[in-house]
């Protein structure tokens, strides 16, 4: 918090590791606690809601409809009909992150994707994943993806390190996304909250602005849980892009 | 001034500077829900698929915003 005339924003993030002496032999994080919570989170509010198979559903059973619906349109409009094979990555990836965004907003919880670790994990995985997927579709002729058709021939020196080089940036923009927006958010949360205890303690003219700075912080909770489920939804987004462009190779 | 003083002021001086480039995310984002408005307002059936295409490019214009603020807490605060 705030201290000699500096906010420490930063150290909100720092891991320290979490269940007691178990935790600290194995080095078991918050981060990895939070992991843990929000699988189990998923898989119980997919089990329980489809526990009474209702031909009319009731709310929790709606909720599980609507969000296999919801991941399953957005696979098969996006990559096509081979996209119902990639639904239960989207799906992984799409709840893990909504999750792991959301549950940070929560006092005293930890978001666990405001770690550059876990982003780059997932990046390298879906990066991966979407290479192979295109090798093993279609052969050596995926490299025929970096030179793009209708192109002039004399341009391919300058144009396929550009392809190339784009192809990997999509490493560094899918995980820094998602790292930096729930980084942001949660500094900013900490910076006006810092501010409402220094203006706060500079007694009685300190009380509006101070007032002022809790407002604040409040419409910025509102704003986290939007980012939340908006980077979810557009790292899921992207990995359907690119596997489009794998299986379909333009 | 002594040494530990004279880069705090630079620090602040570089992050003050790399936040510029929030404008031009600024005007990309305008533009994004300006054509939004009024591709709807011309046509407006169309609002729930153009309404999706926006929001994606809402939220990767806004991650060049962020890289920019990434770039400026890492000059602030290490």
């Amino acid at each position: 918090m705030a201290a000699s005339h500096t906010i420490d924003a930063l150290s909100q993030f720092k891991l320290h590791t979490a269940l007691g002496p178990l935790g600290a032999s194995v080095n078991f994080t918050q981060s990895n606690l939070m992991m843990v919570i929000a699988g189990v989170v998923i898989l119980a509010l997919l089990y329980f809601g489809m526990r009474p198979k209702a031909m009319v559903p009731g709310r929790l059973q709606a909720l599980a409809e609507m969000s296999y619906e919801g991941i399953m349109s957005m696979c098969v409009d996006t990559i096509g009909p081979e996209g119902r094979r990639f639904f239960p990555l989207i799906f992984t990836l799409f709840f893990f992150i909504l999750l792991g965004n959301l549950m940070g907003v929560w006092p005293y919880a930890f978001t666990f994707t405001s770690g550059i670790a876990v982003t780059g994990a997932l990046t390298i995985f879906v990066v991966v994943l979407v290479t192979i997927v295109g090798i093993a579709i279609h052969g050596w002729r995926f490299f025929s993806y970096f030179f793009p058709q209708g192109a002039p021939v004399a341009l391919s020196p300058l144009l396929v390190p550009i392809e190339i080089l784009s192809y990997l940036s999509r490493l560094i923009s899918l995980s820094v996304r998602l790292f930096a927006n729930m980084v942001a958010g949660h500094v900013m949360l900490e910076v006006f909250a810092a501010f409402v205890v220094m203006l706060g303690a500079a007694g009685w003219i300190g009380w509006v602005p101070a007032g002022a700075s809790l407002a604040i912080n409040v419409v910025l909770i509102g704003f986290e849980l939007l980012v939340a489920f908006l980077q979810a939804y557009v790292f899921a987004i992207l990995t359907c892009i690119y596997l489009h462009d794998a299986v379909h190779l333009h | 001034m002594e040494p530990a003083a004279f880069i705090t002021a630079f620090k602040n001086l570089g992050a003050g500077a790399a936040v510029i480039a929030l404008s031009g995310v600024g005007i990309g984002i305008g533009n994004i829900f300006a054509a939004l408005v009024s591709s709807v307002a011309r046509n407006p059936a169309a609002r729930e698929r153009v309404f999706g295409l926006a929001i994606l490019g809402f939220a990767l214009t806004e991650a060049v915003a962020l890289y920019a603020l990434l770039i400026a807490f890492l000059i602030l605060f290490t």
